[in-house]
């Protein structure tokens, strides 16, 4: 099993430049059905045996494709987001980095009302993001599949590379995943944590979730009263940005501490607090996961009991014996994990935003 | 990027925000002229990125012009929190009634503009939105209608606004949100908005951040980039595209993504060491960026030691190689160099390092730790 990709997912890809054509050959080659490509001025002709619409309605209606894939350079993206909303596919994945901030509020603004009538679909994945794969079944985005393998890990993640790096580090300790989605570094993206983690809760193919997170914004301390309440499955969560100075932004848009909020520290206390194992340094990453995944959850929820925190100065592996957890083995499933309501307010009705 | 107070200004007036006039002064001379002009009492305020101007001393009260000189002479001696004043802004002085803090920014957590406002004026909003956020009323706006004027005008009321002075207040928050929407800001600030004694609304101070991912589409404010406060290595990094963070330690970072950048920042002062700096090459690799990155950590005289951090995935670990070949080949690096490679083409990366006796690490807790001991004289 998986989340949000897997065998039946049909790919088109929205910006089929040179970016676009690479990944859309890189995908097909990890085994993903590529079924078609936008491009109003090649539309007819095929590339790498994948054939090339003018419009995204067309590809749709020819190709069953039920999943986008976007790579157009910012200034067009947004449009190619609102193209992939109406175009009834129910995933859009947006690579695309530097996508105005006000693009951003107008999409969502214009994604809720639509999901709103469709039961929460098309999900919008990104902007600036590696996009998620599904290990030995589908890819969709940019990173390298080779470093993956299947298994029962589910991670979620704000990053690109440093996704890369805990993925390699989960296969060389023989930790498979379910699911890998990165969710991207902007501060207005379409999924967020909770999401993603409402998402892996009632997947049945995984058994244990890693969060990475980073400073800035909110959406790591939410996280964590969500996994409180909600999530049953073993987590484990990192920081990134810990020794970050305050009001700078550091390479994403949406990682910048503003107005003292948005540490690092603040997100690490929130997870703490929750019962979530953090991470100090990547590589022990899979170290308190195993741990974790063995013990059950790594503190009973109603008692708000400190991680285990580590105190040695060790990094490496937490080679330390296997941690008994008070809370029963493995907690019984609480309930099917809902679709987060979004706060859907009354839907207005106007055309979509128009900039000036 | 940030916005000076007089552009910010500019653009307020430009939307029908009263402001005090105000005239741009480089030199006391020029300061004095302004006063003159202006005609009675004037404020001389420092034009500067950072903020506590008026606690700094960057804020001075002259009665005439003469003293308006004088003090843009001490503010133009200044420097606030680190940053040259090489501009002050000559602005009549008024008496004020009351003052009010408003301000239009981006919520992450609601995905949607908000109007910010408190009756308590003039104050640091970061402090009173922790000490006291009760004191500051939050007003979302929907982006089809924008902000109404009659939300603006109950949340003047709300504040204690009452009659004229409620009615000039909301006008004025209305217009600034069409310069928040219209220019593409993040932040459109007014602090404080006052009430003169005469009854009249003004905009005090103004504060305008751009989002920079739209200034591909502001030409005109792309002009207003003030780059005299930046270092040569920040100039670079934004022409090259590369982000570029400077921090205070000794190891100079280059890393592929932001994501892994941060994190290896915090892992060289996890094993004891200080990153001088953060810097983000990006996701495709061509060997350009790698140069640039080098021309930029070796203009910085306090690296000790410099840490190539690379996973390979779009990024290629051999382009990254020729780079830091072509690199040292252009450029005398004088610092101990420690690679870490992994991921796409590290084997023809480590061939090409061999070339000039380079050798890599595949782990990035060792490469971090050969980086510090490389800094503090240990391992070469």
């Amino acid at each position: 099993m998986s989340v949000w990709v897997g065998k039946n997912t049909r790919v088109v890809v929205q910006g089929m430049g040179r970016d676009g054509s690479f990944h859309a050959k890189g995908m097909k080659e990890y085994g993903t059905k590529v079924v078609a490509g936008i491009s109003p001025t090649k539309a007819g002709e095929s590339f790498e045996g994948i054939p090339l619409f003018a419009t995204l309605a067309e590809a749709v209606k020819t190709t069953k494709a039920n999943t986008s894939i976007i790579y157009v350079p910012a200034p067009g993206a947004a449009d190619a987001i609102y193209e992939a909303i109406d175009s009834g596919v129910d995933l859009i994945v947006a690579i695309t980095e530097g996508v105005p901030v006000e693009d951003m509020l107008g999409v969502w603004d214009y994604l809720k009302r639509v999901q709103s009538v469709r039961k929460g679909l098309p999900r919008l994945i990104g902007p600036n993001c590696p996009g998620l794969i599904s290990p030995g079944q589908c890819k969709v985005g940019i990173m390298p599949g080779h470093i993956h393998k299947p298994g029962k890990v589910g991670l979620v993640s704000r990053s690109g590379t440093l996704t890369y790096e805990v993925v390699h580090l989960l296969t060389q300790a023989g930790m498979g995943q379910s699911t890998c989605i990165g969710i991207g570094g902007d501060p207005i993206n379409g999924t967020n944590f909770i999401d993603a983690l409402a998402a892996f809760q009632a997947d049945p193919g995984t058994a244990g979730i890693v969060l990475m997170g980073e400073i800035g914004g909110t959406d790591e301390d939410e996280a964590a009263a969500y996994i409180k309440k909600n999530v049953t499955k073993p987590v484990v969560a990192f920081i990134a940005g810990q020794t970050a100075p305050p009001g700078k932004r550091m390479g994403h848009a949406g990682a910048i501490i503003s107005g003292g909020s948005g540490t690092a520290a603040e997100k690490i206390r929130a997870f703490e607090k929750a019962g979530v194992p953090v991470a100090r340094i990547p590589s022990e990453i899979p170290g308190l996961l195993a741990k974790a995944m063995k013990g059950g959850k790594a503190a009973p929820k109603t008692k708000a009991k400190p991680a285990p925190k580590k105190k040695a100065a060790k990094p490496a592996k937490p080679a330390k014996p296997a941690k008994k957890t008070a809370a029963p083995k493995k907690t019984t499933k609480k309930k099917a994990a809902q679709r987060p309501v979004r706060k859907a307010r009354a839907a207005k009705t106007s055309g979509r935003k128009k900039r000036k | 990027m940030n916005l000076h107070e007089y552009q910010a200004k500019e653009l307020f007036q430009r939307a029908g925000i009263p402001v005090a006039q105000g005239i741009v002064a480089t030199t006391p001379a020029e300061a004095r002229a302004a006063a003159q002009r202006i005609g009675g009492a004037v404020v001389v305020k420092a034009q500067v990125h950072s903020g506590g101007r008026g606690k700094a001393g960057g804020v001075k009260l002259a009665n005439t012009p003469e003293e308006a000189e004088e003090k843009a002479r001490a503010i133009l001696t200044l420097s606030i929190q680190g940053l040259p004043v090489r501009k002050v802004l000559v602005t009549s002085a008024v008496d004020i009634a009351s003052e009010t803090y408003a301000a239009i920014l981006v919520d992450r957590a609601v995905k949607q503009p908000i109007l910010m406002l408190s009756a308590a004026g003039g104050i640091d909003i970061e402090e009173t939105a922790h000490t006291n956020p009760g004191a500051i009323l939050r007003i979302p706006i929907d982006l089809t209608t924008g902000l109404l004027p009659w939300q603006a005008r109950s949340a003047a009321q709300k504040i204690g606004k009452k009659g004229k002075e409620a009615l000039a207040m909301a006008d004025m928050l209305v217009r600034l949100y069409q310069v928040f929407w219209s220019e593409d800001a993040s932040l459109a600030e007014i602090n404080p908005l006052v009430i003169t004694k005469d009854g009249e609304a003004l905009a005090l101070d103004a504060k305008v951040s751009i989002d920079d991912n739209a200034l591909f589409r502001h030409d005109d404010l792309e002009a207003m980039r003030d780059t005299a406060d930046e270092t040569a290595g920040s100039i670079l990094a934004r022409q090259k595209g590369l982000s570029y963070v400077p921090l205070d330690g000794d190891i100079g970072c280059v890393v592929n993504g932001a994501g892994l950048a941060m994190a290896t920042m915090d892992l060289v002062q996890f094993y004891g060491g200080k990153p001088a700096n953060f810097l983000d090459i990006g996701g495709s690799s061509n060997p350009e960026k790698v140069v640039a990155a080098l021309k930029i950590i070796t203009g910085d005289s306090t690296v000790k030691a410099i840490l190539f951090n690379i996973f390979g995935g779009i990024t290629r670990c051999d382009d990254v190689a020729r780079g830091i070949l072509t690199a040292l080949d252009q450029l005398t690096i004088d610092v101990p160099l420690v690679i870490r490679l992994t991921g796409t083409n590290e084997d023809l990366a480590r061939k090409i390092l061999a070339e000039k006796g380079l050798t890599a690490t595949t782990s990035m807790d060792e490469g971090v730790k050969a980086a510090i001991a490389a800094a503090q004289g240990g391992a070469q």
